[in-house]
C-alpha cells in the first residue's frame, strides 16, 4: 500500500503540490490524469523519493520513502521517468540488467539473466537485445526503459507517461503487458497517462489531478464524465459508453 | 571481446614498460636501471592515476569532455601547495615530513573540490556551463596561487617553486612510496566501485531509483577523483589534455561505457601513452622535452574534435 499524507510541496515560491492525501492499495492500475503542470511527475518523483520531501509523508507497505535506505526501497518500487536521458554505448540487454543492481549490486546471476531474458521478451525487445542504445528509436528506447523498470522486479511501479514515443501497437502491447503484470503478479502500478482513453480502457481507477490538487479519485465509469472531465481540463468533451468502458471523444 | 582487448591493451603497455627499461641501456646497467626502475614506477603510478580520476569524473559529471584537469583541479591543487607555504612559511614548510605534506596537500584538495564541484552538481549544470566555469576556475586558481607567490618573500618562493615544478622528466620520486599507497587504495576502491559507476552513469534520477544513495555516492567518488589528481600533480604536475584524451581512446577501444572494461582499458591506454611515449622520447629520440609537449598537442586536438562533434551522447 502506497499511503500519501499531507504532502505538499514547493519549488522557490511556487506551490506545486498543496496538501496531497492519497492511498493506493496493493494491486491493480492506478492512472494520473491531469493537464500539463497538474504536478503529476512531481507526485509521481516524491514517492520514488527522486526529490526530498519538504511536508507530509510517504510510506510504501510502512516503509518511509525518506527514510528507507536506498536499495532497500529499490527493491520495493520502480520508477520510470519521463525525460529519461542515458549514455549511448550501452546494449539494450545491459540497460535492462541494470534494473537487476538493487538485488545484486550489479552481479548478474543466471537468476537474474533469466528475469532480464523474460523483460526483454515482454516488452518485444528480443530482436534489438545486442542493440546499442543510440541506434534505436525514441519509441525503442522507451520501451528498453519501461524493460529495465520491470526487470527491478518490485511490488510497485511508477511510470511517467509510458506512452510517449510508441506507436499505437506498441502502446496498446505496452498497456496491455501492464495491466497482465498487474493481474497475474498483483503487482500495483501507478502511471501517468495523457491519453484519459488509455486510462479508461486499462484502469481501475483514476485520479485526476489540477493545479497541485487531486479533484477527482474513482473508477473509469464514475471518473469520465462530461461535467468531471470540463472541471480537470477546462473545456467540455462528449463522453460514449462501448462496450460499458466510457470513451472521451476530446478531438471533436 | 572485450576480454581479449583489455589483454592485448596489457601485452602493449608490458611491451611499453620493457622498452622504458632497455632501450638505449649504456655504462652502469644496474644504476641505470634502478634509475629508471623509479622513475617508470612514477610514470605508471601517474598513467593510472589521471586515467581512472578522468573516467570516474566524466561518468559522474555524465558527459565525456570535461576532465579533473580542465575544471581546473590541478591549479586547485597547486594553490594548495601555495597556500601552505604562505600560511606555514617557508621554513615551516620545508621542515615539514614531505609524506605528511602530501597527506595535507590530498586533504586539502578533497575539500576544495568536494566545496567547489558539489554545488555544480547539485544545480545539474549543463556542459557548456560546467565548462565555463571550470575554465573560469583554473584561471583564478593559477592567478590566486601567483598572487600568493608574489605576496611572499623570495626564499619562501624558492621552496615553493621546488615543491610545484614536477614534469614527466622531473618526476617526484621521494613522495612515490606514499603516492604509491594512495593510488593503490584509490585503484581498489575504483575497481570495487565499478558496477556503481555503470549505475552512476544513467544520471541522478535514474540511479536514485535504483537505490544510490545520489548524493552521499557522488562526494565519495569526488573524495577519490580529488586522491588521484593530487597524486598525479604531486609527481608530475598538471597536465591539461593527457586525461581526455586517454579516455576517449580507451572508451574506443573498449568499445563500452560498461566501467567493468572502461576502467582497466583506461588505466592501461593511460601507461601505454605515458610511458610509451616516454620510452620513444627520452630514448629512443634522444630528447626528452617534448613529450608532454605533444601529448598536450594531440589531447587538445581530441578535445576540439569532441567539441565540434558534440561527443554525441
Amino acid at each position: 500500500m502506497i499511503r500519501i499524507e499531507n504532502v505538499s510541496l514547493r519549488i522557490r515560491a511556487t506551490p506545486i503540490l498543496r496538501d496531497i492525501n492519497l492511498t493506493i492499495p496493493k494491486g491493480g492500475v492506478v492512472a494520473l490524469i491531469g493537464p500539463n503542470g497538474a504536478g503529476k511527475s512531481s507526485l509521481l518523483s516524491l514517492i520514488a523519493r527522486l526529490r526530498p520531501l519538504q511536508q507530509g509523508t510517504i510510506h510504501i507497505d510502512g516503509l518511509p520513502v525518506d527514510r528507507t535506505p536506498g536499495p532497500e526501497l529499490a527493491r520495493v518500487v520502480a520508477i520510470l521517468r519521463q525525460d529519461s536521458t542515458v549514455a549511448s554505448r550501452l546494449k539494450v540487454r545491459e540497460l535492462v540488467g541494470f534494473g537487476r543492481f538493487p538485488h545484486g549490486r550489479g552481479r548478474l546471476t543466471a537468476a537474474d539473466l533469466e528475469i532480464v531474458d523474460q523483460a526483454l521478451a515482454r516488452f518485444d525487445l528480443t530482436d534489438l537485445a545486442d542493440r546499442f542504445l543510440e541506434t534505436l528509436s525514441g519509441g525503442q528506447r522507451q520501451r528498453a526503459l519501461v524493460a529495465m523498470a520491470f526487470a527491478q522486479d518490485t511490488d510497485y511501479l511508477l511510470l511517467d507517461e509510458p506512452l510517449n514515443n510508441l506507436d499505437m501497437h506498441h502502446a496498446r502491447e505496452l498497456m496491455r503487458s501492464l495491466r497482465a503484470i498487474a493481474d497475474t503478479r498483483a503487482r500495483t502500478m501507478v502511471i501517468v497517462l495523457h491519453d484519459v482513453n488509455q486510462a479508461s480502457a486499462y484502469a481501475d481507477r483514476i485520479v485526476a489531478m489540477q493545479n497541485g490538487r487531486i479533484i477527482a479519485d474513482a473508477a473509469p465509469l464514475d471518473l469520465l464524465t462530461p461535467d468531471t472531465l470540463e472541471t480537470v481540463f477546462g473545456f467540455r468533451m462528449r463522453v460514449e459508453i462501448i462496450a460499458g468502458k466510457p470513451f472521451v471523444l476530446h478531438h471533436l | 571481446m572485450a576480454g581479449r582487448r583489455i589483454l592485448g591493451l596489457a601485452l602493449v603497455a608490458v611491451a611499453c614498460m620493457v622498452a622504458f627499461l632497455a632501450i638505449g641501456l649504456r655504462g652502469d646497467i644496474a644504476f641505470v636501471l634502478q634509475l629508471r626502475a623509479v622513475k617508470l614506477a612514477a610514470l605508471v603510478q601517474v598513467g593510472v592515476a589521471i586515467a581512472l580520476s578522468t573516467v570516474v569524473f566524466q561518468t559522474v559529471t555524465g558527459n565525456r569532455i570535461l576532465t579533473p584537469s580542465i575544471m581546473g583541479l590541478d591549479a586547485l591543487y597547486l594553490f594548495g601547495q601555495m597556500l601552505m607555504v604562505f600560511l606555514l612559511g617557508g621554513v615551516g614548510y620545508a621542515t615539514l615530513d614531505p609524506q605528511l605534506k602530501f597527506a595535507a596537500e590530498i586533504l586539502l584538495l578533497m575539500a576544495l573540490a568536494c566545496a567547489l564541484l558539489l554545488p555544480m552538481l547539485r544545480r545539474r549544470l549543463d556542459m557548456g556551463l560546467m565548462l565555463l566555469a571550470g575554465v573560469v576556475c583554473g584561471v583564478l586558481f593559477r592567478s590566486l596561487q601567483a598572487l600568493l607567490a608574489r605576496l611572499i618573500d623570495p626564499n619562501e618562493f624558492a621552496v615553493a617553486q621546488s615543491a610545484s615544478f614536477a614534469s614527466f622528466n622531473a618526476v617526484r620520486t621521494d613522495l612515490l612510496a606514499f603516492a604509491a599507497l594512495v593510488t593503490l587504495a584509490a585503484v581498489i576502491v575504483v575497481w570495487r566501485a565499478r558496477h556503481v559507476l555503470d549505475i552512476v552513469a544513467l544520471g541522478a534520477d535514474a540511479a536514485t531509483g535504483l537505490g544510490i544513495h545520489w548524493q552521499r555516492t557522488v562526494t565519495g567518488l569526488l573524495v577519490l577523483v580529488a586522491a588521484l589528481v593530487a597524486v598525479s600533480t604531486a609527481l608530475v604536475g598538471p597536465v591539461a589534455f593527457f586525461g581526455l584524451l586517454v579516455a576517449a581512446l580507451a572508451e574506443r577501444i573498449a568499445g563500452t561505457v560498461r566501467h567493468a572494461t572502461l576502467l582497466p582499458a583506461a588505466a592501461l591506454t593511460g601507461i601505454i601513452v605515458l610511458v610509451g611515449g616516454q620510452a620513444l622520447f627520452q630514448h629512443g629520440l634522444g630528447s626528452g622535452a617534448t613529450l608532454g609537449v605533444v601529448i598536450e598537442f594531440v589531447g587538445g586536438i581530441v578535445f576540439l574534435l569532441m567539441l565540434l562533434w558534440g561527443s554525441r551522447r
